[in-house]
């Protein structure tokens, strides 16, 4: 088996023989479905790329925050 | 103005509350990397399959504060774009180049090596697992480098040129960034306590152990190990802290000064050890404690390496005031100076808009100049009053004294355990020592805890030293918005706790009744 079968066999069969390992990925999965698919999607939008199309844009906007 | 306010309130809280979830599992990761490599490099040299069982065991434990652990950042950068838009703008690349890195380095190293570490036994040979072992403490060690880089660039800004047509600070010298001396003693000093802060861990569910007296001869080896890498850890610790204030003293001596409640400078100044403050201490600045007991002329000397040395107060900072080796009273710039300054910057700016807008080169030209000439001060333009620079000095005091305190108390715990496990009588067998032992898990994060606060409330009203207060990073947003996503974040972070927490007492529980050290 060459190199990258190895490193893929690794992989696979650590995967396959994980016991306290399925818990820890199960809220691994967990956790990143609500940080992105919640959080990040309906909490936490990025402002200036969202609201504005350009770097300019955006550098304006700042710009005029920070004059207030 | 109220609704600006309680915006930043409700974010500041919010972002407090992610990145002190965030440091419960970063400094554990840390050491805990250190002492399993350890365990593992006894195991490869002596052969003995008593190690490899211990290596599993902390491997394990490990393995469950990384899965709990990771990600966890990641709600930071999210705060950055939503609620502090104006502050991801004007950093510019100077945090984007360190995070990139961070988030290459931390990716391929440890998703690499950590999956050699848990799936590689008798897969790969015992020497390419070693150092995998080995790298993977090298990879959390680097990935918690280039944050802290981007950290210490808040505190203490170089290595950048500020553009006003991009609104941005443009890095223009990468090496001043990453190599700045603020930058280097943060890291070492965070990593160092990491590794106290596991090996108390370690000394901790191996007081538990004995206590319940199961796997006596695992626990007995254990606590061996972390008592020496946390004592390492614990000198290494109080040399780079050391190392910091010097740095603060330097770079932002106000927050030396709220550290030691120090109001009125003086020549050869005294060293808090133990002491309250008053309610009010402003109100009475060369007397601000209800009782203290201090080391004389501790603090010049401890800052200094000279007993007789000005160290300035929070007043004498205000006023700019500074006493030299003469004796002699100079004044340099006051706050109320650095505002006109800052004012000076901001007015730039303005002008800088109008010239872009009507396309007058000439008058960006002379804006551009006056921008440049101000910018050290830019943030001291959003400041009503000099005392807005001031921090919360009852925070920043009490946090610094809790963090010495504790941590001299685990100094102590640390060379009792090591004199423990070396002491012929049957010291490791006393219950009150197991007890100690276990309440030590408790204080270490709360040490560690403490020594954020000390170093992000007493860098207030700074988002970025000098050039950005925190009211002026804020986004335009409601905080009713901030409010909800505040306890949601409380919701989520509470449950995520209590199953790592959960999962990590079960398994020290399931293992308990196994022969640790037999090789499973």
């Amino acid at each position: 088996m060459n190199f990258f079968g190895k490193a893929l066999d690794l992989y696979v069969d650590g995967f396959r023989n994980m016991k306290l390992g399925r818990s820890l990925w199960l809220i691994i999965i967990i956790k990143l479905v609500i940080f992105f698919a919640v959080l990040k999607l309906f909490f936490f939008p990025d402002i200036l790329a969202s609201n504005y199309n350009t770097d300019a844009e955006r550098a304006s906007a700042v710009r005029s925050a920070l004059i207030e | 103005m109220n609704e600006l306010i309680e915006v930043v309130d409700w974010s500041r809280a919010q972002f407090a509350l992610t990145a002190m979830y965030h440091w419960l599992f970063v400094p554990l990761t840390l050491g805990l990397s250190v002492i399993v490599a350890i365990m593992e490099t006894i195991y490869y040299r002596t052969g003995n399959e008593r190690w490899k069982g211990l290596t599993k065991f902390w491997m394990s434990l490990f393995g469950i504060n990384f899965a709990c652990g990771v990600a966890t950042g990641l709600i930071l950068e999210f705060e950055f774009g939503t609620n502090w838009s104006n502050y991801s703008w004007f950093v510019g690349d100077i945090f984007g180049a360190p995070l990139a890195i961070e988030g290459i380095v931390a990716f391929f190293m440890e998703a690499t090596f950590v999956a050699v570490m848990f799936f590689g036994w008798n897969k790969v040979s015992k020497g390419f697992h070693l150092a995998s072992t080995w790298l993977t403490a090298l990879g959390v060690s680097l990935s918690a480098l280039w944050i802290l880089v981007a950290n210490a660039w808040m505190q203490y800004p170089v290595g950048m040129e500020f553009d006003p047509a991009q609104m941005r600070n443009v890095m223009t010298d990468f090496f001043a960034v990453a190599l700045s001396p603020v930058a280097i003693n943060k890291f070492f000093h965070a990593v160092f306590s990491g590794w106290t802060l596991a090996g108390i861990f370690v000394i901790g569910v191996s007081s538990w152990l004995l206590w319940r007296k199961r796997n006596i001869s695992a626990a007995k080896s254990s606590l061996k190990i972390g008592a020496w890498v946390g004592l390492a850890g614990m000198l290494l610790t109080l040399f780079t802290g050391h190392g910091s204030a010097v740095e603060v003293s330097r770079v932002q001596p106000m927050k030396l000064a709220a550290m030691e409640g120090l109001y009125q400078g003086s020549v050869g100044a005294d060293l808090i050890g133990v002491a309250v403050l008053k309610s009010n201490p402003e109100q009475t600045p060369d007397d601000p404690m209800l009782f203290s007991i201090d080391i004389p002329k501790g603090l010049s000397y401890l800052i200094y390496a000279d007993g007789e040395h000005f160290v300035p107060g929070i007043n004498d900072l205000i006023a700019g005031r500074s006493i030299t080796a003469e004796g002699d009273t100079v004044y340099g710039l006051s706050y109320a100076d650095k505002m006109a300054l800052g004012r000076k910057a901001r007015t730039a700016l303005a002008d800088y808009s109008k010239a872009l807008e009507a396309n007058d080169s000439n008058a960006i030209i002379a804006a551009e100049k006056e921008i440049k000439e101000n910018f050290p001060y830019f943030g001291y333009g959003y400041l009503e009053k000099p005392e807005d620079a001031v921090p919360p000095v009852a925070t920043t005091f009490y946090a610094f004294h809790i963090m010495v305190a504790v941590g001299g108390l685990l100094f102590a715990v640390l060379l009792l355990m090591l004199f423990a496990s070396y002491c012929k009588t049957n010291v490791l067998e006393k219950s009150w020592l197991h007890i100690i032992g276990i309440f030590s898990i408790v204080l270490v994060w709360i040490c560690s805890q403490a020594g954020w606060i000390v170093a992000e409330v007493g860098r207030q009203p700074w988002v970025i030293q000098d050039l950005m207060p925190t009211n002026a990073a804020i986004s335009s947003i409601q905080s009713d918005s901030v409010q909800f996503t505040f306890w949601l974040f409380a919701v989520i972070f509470t449950a995520l706790l209590i199953a790592e927490v959960s999962i990590m007492l079960r398994y020290i529980s399931n293992a308990s009744k196994t022969d640790i050290e037999k090789t499973r």
